[in-house]
């Protein structure tokens, strides 16, 4: 018997080391002493952890040497009893009980991906993708036709079985396995075997747990398609020779596999916190990758229709499709203009509606009644707003005005007879009955009183005819209350401070004021 | 087609010569130096030439100067004619002639005088005349003989040194006159020696007589003197007696002459007038006010050129103010002794504060009438206004807290308490002076810490008043975040950080920006971890009153107020209310939001939006489509209803009261009713700060889109008819009063803008660009080009004319050459030929003799 490959002794203080050790010498030393293979087996299933790291690795070196000697049989396994009891070879019988050894050590091992420990988790995945590895390269089936390309599906199955547990949050696991995901072939794989075993889980259980969900999201927004085409070659399991008519050297079937993969996903139910996780990354990672974008229409339409943060949020992706892909989307703006809500400014995802609502209405073709009434909408709006905010929408809307010229009568009017109400209905949904074109923009004018001289200042603009440059507002978008704040604090003001010139006389100052009036100090 | 061009170059040329052309008239010696092109506007200088002109003048020039200097090479003795205008062809002969003579006779009598040194001239030692020196040191140089005087008797001279044989002819000639006959030079000599001794004897004989003379006048002064000093010494002793012992009325009239000049002080003010005064005072600090808060002034003041005089050296130095002190009356008493007893009993003021607490009770309108003058001195000059007004103000103050029976207590405090205290270095130290002292105490201590640490008294005060700022600030929220929190005391240290803030402004505002920004930073670390940040606690509240306090909250822009502005807006914003405490709290911020603008009536959305849910949880949820909720309030939820009363009964039990500030901090009800009734008076509080906003903003343009959501609100208030009558009133009022703002929609009219101006078009003035002058980029670099231009060209000249020189000595070496060859040839021709004759004679003379 040849030596074992890249067998080395450790001598270690530890007694199950030694034991280990020696068991293993032993297999590989002659095919009598086979049987330890069960006792190495045995240890796997110890309380310990660290006595589980030592199994583990001694099962690595182990099935290692097994696959590269082509100790383990080859082609579909027959049941082990029939083996064992069959009439063939004692060399077929033992690879065949072999591989059945082998079998059982990936299964524990697929399950040691759920142990408690971490160390132990990650050792057991390094341990199968080593096996992934290996068996690729010394593939267990035979191959069907010359240049077949062999992939240890089944045990990749596991391994993404594994990882998307529904029990346990395997994020930190998951971003150990984004590092295999570099290579093509593994990530090829990675979609396929999620596409299975979501839709696996998902007949399984009629109610599926939010980590489930969670696993799932984190594995497959960590799948990211090369942009271009190129040679994929890039492979986890390096065959000897690669040809051409593989699958999986090709983008085109990648991007399949990709769009499967989130179609998938994407068609159940997802909880709403995910929902608006995977409308974030949408236009960003998902839609350039799939091979026929105009799939995510219903998802993004239904999105676009739930109302509230998750409308904002599809408009980002509606947008790549309109914009890209040529979709037409009726009453694209009317929803948008529905959208327009007081909590716009108090949402987080302020800037980017923003930045996108700049977009949608910066084209000069829109009709005047629509820009009219999204800027009449705003500026109701903005009565409510923070004064960060306000410092965005108000250039926002003199942007709006100066785009479009036919609009100015909001701000401008000669000649016109008073009013006794304001004849914008803000209640209607349609833009174009809203007469937001008869109105003017008296918020603007109450905003000139407001507190903030910023904000006054802003204002104050519309006073005069509008200036021709439009104000850029991408740095506006971002702007906090903090930032306002500090800007206000590093200021500097006129030299010396102006000082309040009536005396203080108490906490709640005199017997008419405000505080004095409503709070007592006891 | 030659002739042409040499007619036109001729014409050219004699018209741009002029004159000396003219005089030249010959063609033939001028030559044409022909243009390529013709430039306009260039000056042409070397057109025409006159080459033989020229060179015969070079020629000459060259004879003139080279030609002399190459003969006169080898000699060194010069004929130098000295006669006066001798090759002057100016000078008429005759004059020449007269010229002459006078010089001669000038000379001639120069001549006589130049070794007579004591005759006339005049000699000086060190710029004093020796003359006047021989005379004064006569006797210190008693003993040094005739030879130091330094001056020689012209015989003396003349017949040791022999030299001018003229002047000694000269003497020899006068002796000669005198005695008729003349005398040997022994002879001479001796007698001049004789001569000098007698001199000599007769100047040492002076002299003794003089020192003679002098002895004998001291001693005759002597004796005078001792008549003169008789009297002398009385007069001396007479001073000296009455020095110690002034007349009183000498005294007076000294003092009265060194003492200020007394000057006419304003006459005391009647009440009236005072309060006119103060009525002024307060318009022209509202008229500032009011600029402020428009904020119309940002460009205006910032500008403002100072007044130069034209004398101005222009370095910044500034004549001191007058600083001395004008003699002044005030209350009847001398203004100027006061600063000086201030400061001698500062230690001993305490003792003069009870005197002053004994005036208390009087003090109340004494002080109204003292406020103003106080103030305007502030402005003046905050160190001096300060001293005379702070003990009456501060005293007063702990006299009004203790009415109610605490003044006993304070003269106790008083009396115990050490009078000095070192200013605090830390906020500990302020701490351990200040814990465990009573209120009166408390404020005490503080008082004495500022007024030993005043600003006039010693140079590093004023750093050590501006930290006590700070600390105090500090201190302040330590006792807000105390369980309970000590409101009274804070509410009294009011008062002394208002008097801080009015000394120093700057470091005020610094140390309450630090601690607003404090405040905020935590708060936003907060919401970027959660996403939404907790109320702060009661400190920052009480900060934030007491920036309105300290600063005019109506400015249009103020480097404190704006950011606790924006601050208050966050907290209305980002802090959700999850209890009664944060109800409390919020709405302390709605009512401190408002007073800030209640003077600038500015227009608060946060407060409108607060206010709104604030109202929205006092009534059983339910979906309506009048209003939405905006942050921090939710429509449902687990605090959506958290200001709904929960038992009927409880409302009828309700009384309208305010609301602690305690609650703020740590509010336990103790029952349901209590927490019931703590509810009721939240709404209450919140329905009447709503009446203030829609009195405030019932102008605004579009007051209705503001206040359309309140509306809706306030009708299902009225509906839900749990709440108290009174309450149930305040709803009503609130809304009769929204709907009576009628105001008429002015569609919106930008102002005209200016017509733009025409654009004038000034011609730009561009610098010729000159054919042949250097163009440099700078003047510099222009300079210096045209120098080495120059420095080259004369260089070219400079070689020319020395190749030329050299040429015409060539020249003229090689003529000298053959004169000197033909000479040669010449006279070896006539030696030929005399030798050729002696020859032939001698041949003759042979052939004579062989025929014989």
């Amino acid at each position: 018997v040849p030596d074992g490959g890249g067998m080395e002794r450790e001598p270690g203080p530890a007694g199950t080391r030694r034991a280990l050790g020696r068991l293993l010498e032993a297999v590989l030393g002659s095919r009598g002493e086979a049987n330890a293979v069960f006792d190495i087996l045995a240890v796997l299933q110890s309380e310990d952890q660290e006595e589980i790291q030592e199994a583990v690795r001694t099962c690595s070196r182990l099935f290692g040497a097994m696959l590269e000697r082509g100790e383990l049989f080859v082609g579909p396994l027959p049941p082990e009893g029939a083996a064992i009891t069959g009439s063939r070879g004692a060399m077929r019988k033992y690879k065949v009980w072999m591989r059945h050894r082998y079998h059982s050590c990936c299964n524990r091992l697929g399950e040691l991906l759920a142990h408690f420990s971490f160390q132990v988790k990650e050792l057991a995945l390094s341990t199968l993708m080593k096996f992934v590895q290996l068996e690729g390269m010394h593939p267990l089936e035979k191959p069907k036709w010359e240049g077949n390309y062999l992939f240890p599906r089944r045990l990749f199955k596991l391994v993404v079985g594994g990882l998307l547990s529904t029990e346990e949050d395997h994020s930190l696991l998951l971003s150990q396995f984004r590092e295999y995901m570099e290579y093509d072939d593994i990530r090829y794989h990675t979609m396929q075997a999620a596409t299975d075993v979501v839709a696996q889980v998902t007949n399984l259980h009629s109610e599926v747990s939010l980590t489930f969900w969670n696993n799932a999201f984190t594995l497959l927004s960590a799948v990211s398609l090369p942009h271009q085409e190129r040679n994929l070659s890039n492979f986890y399991v390096s065959h000897i020779e690669s040809s051409d008519k593989w699958k999986i050297a090709h983008l085109k079937e990648h991007r399949k596999v990709f769009q499967a993969m989130w179609l998938s996903f994407l068609k159940h139910k997802l909880p709403l916190s995910l929902y608006k996780k995977v409308l974030v990354i949408a236009h960003d990672s998902i839609l350039p990758h799939l091979a026929q974008p105009t799939l995510m229409i219903d998802f993004l339409s239904s999105a676009y229709d739930l109302g509230g943060a998750v409308s904002l949020l599809a408009l980002n992706g509606l947008f790549v499709l309109i914009h890209k892909h040529n979709l037409e989307y009726p009453d694209f703006y009317r929803k948008l203009y529905g959208l327009l809500e007081p909590s716009i400014f108090h949402v987080k995802y302020r800037a980017r509606f923003f930045h996108l609502a700049d977009l949608f209405l910066s084209s000069s073709h829109l009709p005047a009644y629509l820009v009219a009434a999204f800027a009449k909408r705003l500026a109701r709006l903005a009565l409510t707003a923070p004064p960060e905010a306000l410092l965005m929408v108000l250039p926002f809307i003199c942007n709006l005005l100066r785009r479009h010229p036919a609009c100015r009568v909001l701000v401008h009017r000669p000649q016109a007879s008073e009013l006794d109400a304001d004849p914008y209905d803000p209640v209607e949904e349609d833009p174009a009955k809203s007469r937001a074109l008869e109105s003017s923009l008296w918020e603007l004018q109450a905003l000139q009183h407001h507190y903030h001289p910023e904000v006054s200042k802003a204002a104050s603009v519309i006073n005069q005819a509008l200036s021709v440059p439009e104000v850029s507002i991408a740095p506006l978008l971002e702007l906090t209350a903090y930032e306002l704040f500090e800007q206000d604090l590093k200021k500097k003001g006129p030299e010396p401070v102006p000082l309040e010139f009536i005396p203080a006389q108490g906490l709640l100052g005199r017997r008419d004021d405000l505080c004095a009036q409503h709070f007592r100090l006891s | 087609m030659g002739k042409a061009k040499a007619v036109r170059a001729r014409r050219t040329a004699s018209g741009a010569r002029g004159a000396p052309a003219r005089v030249c008239p010959n063609p033939f010696e001028v030559k044409v130096n022909r243009q390529k092109f013709q430039i306009l506007g260039r000056k042409t200088r070397h057109d025409v030439g006159l080459p033989g002109v020229s060179r015969a003048r070079a020629i000459r020039k060259r004879t003139q100067t080279l030609l002399k200097e190459y003969r006169e090479r080898d000699k060194s003795n010069v004929f130098r004619d000295k006669r006066f205008g001798e090759y002057n062809s100016n000078i008429s002969p005759e004059e020449k002639m007269m010229k002459r003579f006078a010089l001669e006779q000038q000379r001639h009598h120069e001549k006589k005088s130049i070794y007579n040194l004591n005759e006339d001239e005049e000699l000086t030692h060190y710029g004093q005349s020796l003359a006047d020196i021989e005379r004064h040191n006569d006797i210190v140089d008693s003993d040094s003989d005739a030879e130091d005087r330094g001056t020689l008797s012209a015989e003396l001279t003349a017949a040791h040194f022999g030299g001018g044989s003229r002047l000694h002819v000269k003497t020899s000639q006068q002796e000669g006159e005198e005695r008729g006959k003349p005398k040997s030079r022994k002879e001479l000599i001796e007698e001049l020696i004789a001569k000098s001794k007698q001199e000599k004897r007769d100047r040492q004989t002076q002299r003794e007589d003089a020192l003679e003379l002098t002895e004998k006048l001291d001693q005759d002064w002597k004796e005078i003197q001792a008549l003169l000093s008789h009297k002398t010494p009385k007069s001396e002793s007479r001073d000296k007696k009455e020095k110690p012992k002034p007349d009183a009325y000498d005294m007076m009239v000294r003092e009265l002459g060194f003492e200020m000049k007394a000057q006419p002080s304003n006459r005391m003010r009647t009440e009236e007038e005072l309060a006119h005064e103060e009525q002024e005072r307060l318009q022209r600090l509202e008229a500032e006010r009011l600029r402020r808060m428009l904020g119309k002034d940002e460009d205006e003041n910032t500008k403002k050129p100072k007044h130069i005089s034209a004398d101005d050296l222009n370095d910044g130095f500034v004549l001191d103010k007058d600083d001395r002190r004008l003699l002044s009356y005030k209350d009847g008493k001398m203004n100027v002794e006061e600063d000086v007893q201030d400061k001698q009993s500062q230690e001993a003021s305490g003792d003069e504060g009870e005197e002053d607490e004994g005036e208390g009770s009087s003090g109340e309108d004494l002080e109204e009438s003292d406020g103003p003058e106080s103030h305007s001195d502030l402005e003046s000059g905050v160190e001096s206004g300060e001293e005379s007004e702070n003990p009456k103000k501060d005293h007063q103050s702990p006299g009004k807290g203790s009415r109610t029976g605490g003044q006993r207590a304070g003269k106790a405090a008083r009396t115990e308490l050490p009078f000095t205290f070192a200013a605090p270095e830390s906020c500990e130290e302020l701490r351990s002076l200040l814990s465990g002292r009573s209120m009166e105490e408390q404020l005490l201590v503080v008082e004495r810490i500022q007024k030993c640490n005043h600003p006039s008294l010693a140079a590093g005060n004023k750093a050590k008043l501006e930290k006590l700022f700070g600390f105090l600030l500090e201190y302040v929220g330590d006792l807000a975040t105390n369980d309970p929190p000590d409101l009274r005391v804070i509410d009294k240290l009011v008062v002394q950080l208002y008097n801080l803030c009015q000394m120093f402004p700057e470091s005020a505002s610094d140390s309450m920006k630090f601690v607003l920004r404090d405040a905020m930073h935590e708060m936003e670390e907060m919401i970027e971890t959660k996403g939404r940040a907790v109320l702060p606690g009661l400190d920052l509240l009480i900060y934030l009153k007491i920036v309105g306090l300290l600063f005019p909250t109506s400015d249009f822009w103020h480097p404190v107020v704006t950011p606790a502005l924006v601050c208050m807006s966050q907290l209305l914003t980002k802090c959700p209310v999850l209890s009664l405490q944060d109800v409390v709290k919020g709405l302390f911020v709605c009512c401190l939001f408002l007073e800030f603008v209640s003077l600038s009536q500015r227009f608060i959305p946060e407060l409108m939006n607060y206010l709104l849910g604030i109202l929205y949880i006092g009534i059983p949820n339910k979906q309506s489509p009048g209003y939405a909720l905006v942050r921090p309030f939710r429509a449902r939820g687990k605090n959506s209803q958290l200001l709904l009363v929960s038992e009927r009964e409880d409302a009828a039990t309700w009384q309208r009261s305010s609301l602690s500030l305690c609650w703020a901090s740590g509010l336990t009800a103790q029952t349901a009713t209590e927490a019931n009734h703590i509810r009721l008076s939240c709404l209450a509080v919140g329905l009447s700060l709503l009446q203030r906003c829609v009195r405030l903003y019932g102008t605004l343009p579009s007051f209705h889109a503001i206040a359309s959501p309140l509306h809706a609100l306030l009708m299902e208030h009225l509906a839900d008819c749990s709440h108290p009558h009174e309450l149930q009133e305040l709803c009503r009022s609130i809304l009769t009063e929204m709907g009576n703002q009628k105001q008429l929609y002015r569609p919106l009219i930008c102002e005209k803008s200016k017509p733009v101006p025409l654009k004038l078009f000034t011609p730009r003035l561009v610098k010729v660009l000159e054919f042949g002058r250097k163009q440099g980029s700078n003047k510099e670099e222009q300079e210096r080009k045209r120098l080495i231009h120059k420095h080259k060209r004369e260089f070219k000249g400079a070689v020319r004319e020395i190749r030329k020189d050299n040429q015409f000595l060539a020249r003229m070496q090689l003529s000298e050459i053959m004169e000197r060859d033909a000479e040669r040839k010449q006279k070896v021709k006539q030696l030929f030929n005399s030798l050729a004759t002696q020859e032939g004679e001698w041949k003759a003379l042979k052939r004579k003799k062989f025929k014989k």
